[in-house]
């Protein structure tokens, strides 16, 4: 392993650690009821960086991942009373295998063509549960989340730690596959697909292991959702906002590194938060659009680029 | 003949109404120089598709090292040992000049450090002092020569260079052609698809000439200079 590879696992570790310790020291239940979303973002922003931003293939799917996932958990754990640990699994499977389903169907066009496809993945699969009963139809279903255990002081704390496992986990799997062949692969399939395929890169099983691995940490993202809402409908689990920030954030972040997305979730996500309880909650989506809108035009390699280029120049 | 590495047997493509090449038929032998003339729109660069992968011919067949790889995707053949470079060069954009070599590294077998292995590669062909430089900082030279390095990482045994010489001045030519060279003698067979006709005469040892899609002539530089076909295509009437 190489010296960064351990310090980044050292940093995840305390990371998690630190989020463990927390509950112990703020007292405040809000705080880890606004940071679970915050969590959320930071694995969503991550999962769909792995296609959208390593690969290129700009995917508006990703709400369909996330809803997926939620109402997933959320009949497996009524149904049958999976431990969640076991729903957040199944919802990960689950995603992958959309993933690559979506990628038979959708990979073999590009750009927007790709996008509006993928978009359209959101609305089957809405109009799919809003016609099972078994899952609460257009009107939704409670959902009785599990206690939390001894060691956790409130189910606000619980679902935190739980998304910050969530978390921790998808972006050492970004980070594992942006050193790898697989994302080297990635972002030659990025700058040019022919010039790739001729390398001798096996480009439609590598996006579609993107779609898999993509689909996975999205749809993990939504597994712990309905224990975090104790409810769930369709019009929020397949939002088309979570699809918005999905782009957004690791567009302002950054999309060439598994820290883009985490940087542009942790800020705008914390921002929306703050916004929700001090101005107004509809506020968000204008503060999105207007962040996004400003980060095209004047950084469009997002915040790490900016960052990046200003060390470049300080060296030279 | 048992030396033929590369053999195309009725190959046609076409798109809709356009007939864009063929029937062709056209071999290569092992370690040959080959270079491929004619007008724009004659067909080269669709010839080099259908042998690469790009396109699937829709008729014919491309038989490589006596094995019809017709309906094999790019990247299998590009593993057999059939690489290119490209009209307008495409560098892997976001990443270093080392990681552009890495990349076929990554997906072909190459016994031995993939690291030293693209270094030494770089190194042969002027670009080790680029090594960690991104690939986008380089000059319109720089980037022909990194089209070619990253198509010879993966020990190719033909290599089809597709106009690396476009857009350069006459000693940036010389430099080309000596890379190509060199990687001739090391016994990787060449097909050099270029309009700067004295340097496709220094280089070939056989040229083709293509016109509409179809093989017009063949033969040695020389004969090439003679026939009137070639002629008529490039001179009128």
């Amino acid at each position: 392993m190489s010296r960064n590879s351990a310090l980044f696992l050292i940093g995840v570790a305390v990371v998690v650690a630190l989020g463990f310790l927390m509950p112990w020291v703020l007292k405040n239940p809000f705080y880890f009821f606004a940071g679970y979303v915050v969590l959320q973002y930071v694995t969503i922003a991550t999962g769909w960086n792995i296609l959208g931003g390593y690969a290129g293939y700009i995917n508006f799917g990703a709400a369909g991942f996330f809803g997926a996932g939620v109402y997933l958990s959320a009949f497996l754990f009524t149904t049958f009373g999976l431990p969640l640990p076991l729903c957040i699994l199944a919802a990960a499977v689950f995603g992958a295998i959309l993933g690559v389903l979506m990628g038979y169907l959708t990979l073999r066009i590009q750009g927007v063509y790709f996008a509006i496809a993928t978009l359209g993945l959101v609305v089957v699969l809405e109009t799919i549960v809003h016609n099972i009963s078994a899952l609460g139809g257009a009107s939704g279903m409670a959902v009785y989340g599990p206690r939390p255990p001894s060691w956790s002081p409130g189910p606000s704390q619980y679902n935190f730690t739980v998304m910050l496992v969530i978390a921790a986990v998808s972006v050492a799997l970004a980070r594992f596959v942006e050193i790898s062949w697989i994302g080297r692969g990635l972002r030659a399939v990025r700058a040019s697909e022919d010039a790739a395929e001729c390398s001798g890169v096996p480009t439609l099983r590598l996006k579609l292991l993107a779609c898999a691995l993509s689909g996975a940490v999205l749809a993990a993202a939504g597994a712990p959702y309905p224990f975090y809402t104790s409810f769930v409908e369709p019009v929020t689990a397949f939002s088309l906002i979570i699809g918005l920030n999905a782009i957004a954030m690791p567009l302002i972040g950054g999309t060439k590194s598994w820290a883009g997305p985490v940087l542009g979730a942790l800020l705008l996500a914390s921002v929306q938060q703050i916004a929700t309880v001090t101005i107004s909650s509809e506020l968000n989506i204008l503060f999105v659009g207007l962040v996004l809108i400003a980060f095209v035009a004047f950084a469009p390699g997002g915040i790490a680029d900016l960052f990046g280029r200003r060390q470049g120049r300080a060296r030279s | 003949m048992s030396d033929i590495v590369l053999s195309m047997k009725g190959v046609e493509k076409v798109f809709g109404a356009f007939r864009a090449l063929g029937p062709v038929d056209l071999d290569l032998r092992a370690g040959e120089r080959l270079g491929i003339i004619g007008p724009n729109g004659s067909g080269k660069t669709t010839l080099i598709n259908c042998i690469t992968g790009v396109y699937r011919p829709d008729k014919g067949s491309v038989h490589f090292e006596g094995r019809d790889i017709s309906h094999i995707e790019a990247h299998r053949r590009a593993r057999l040992g059939i690489s290119r470079s490209f009209q307008i060069p495409r560098p892997f954009t976001g990443m270093t000049v080392l990681e552009n070599l890495l990349v076929p590294l990554d997906y072909c077998h190459v016994d031995g450090s993939r690291e030293e292995r693209a270094r030494s590669v770089l190194s042969s062909v002027g670009l080790a002092g680029r090594v960690s430089d991104p690939s986008e900082s380089l000059s319109q030279l720089e980037l022909r020569k990194l089209e070619l390095a990253r198509a010879l990482v993966g020990n190719p045994k033909v290599l089809i260079a597709d106009e690396a010489m476009a857009g350069l001045s006459e000693e940036e030519i010389d430099e080309v052609l000596a890379i190509l060279l060199a990687l001739n003698r090391s016994g990787v067979a060449v097909i050099m698809i270029e309009h700067i006709m004295h340097a496709v005469m220094r280089f070939s040892e056989r040229i083709v000439c293509f016109e509409t899609g179809r093989l017009i002539a063949s033969g040695t530089s020389t004969e090439i200079a003679e026939n009137p076909l070639v002629q008529k295509v490039y001179f009128g009437e």
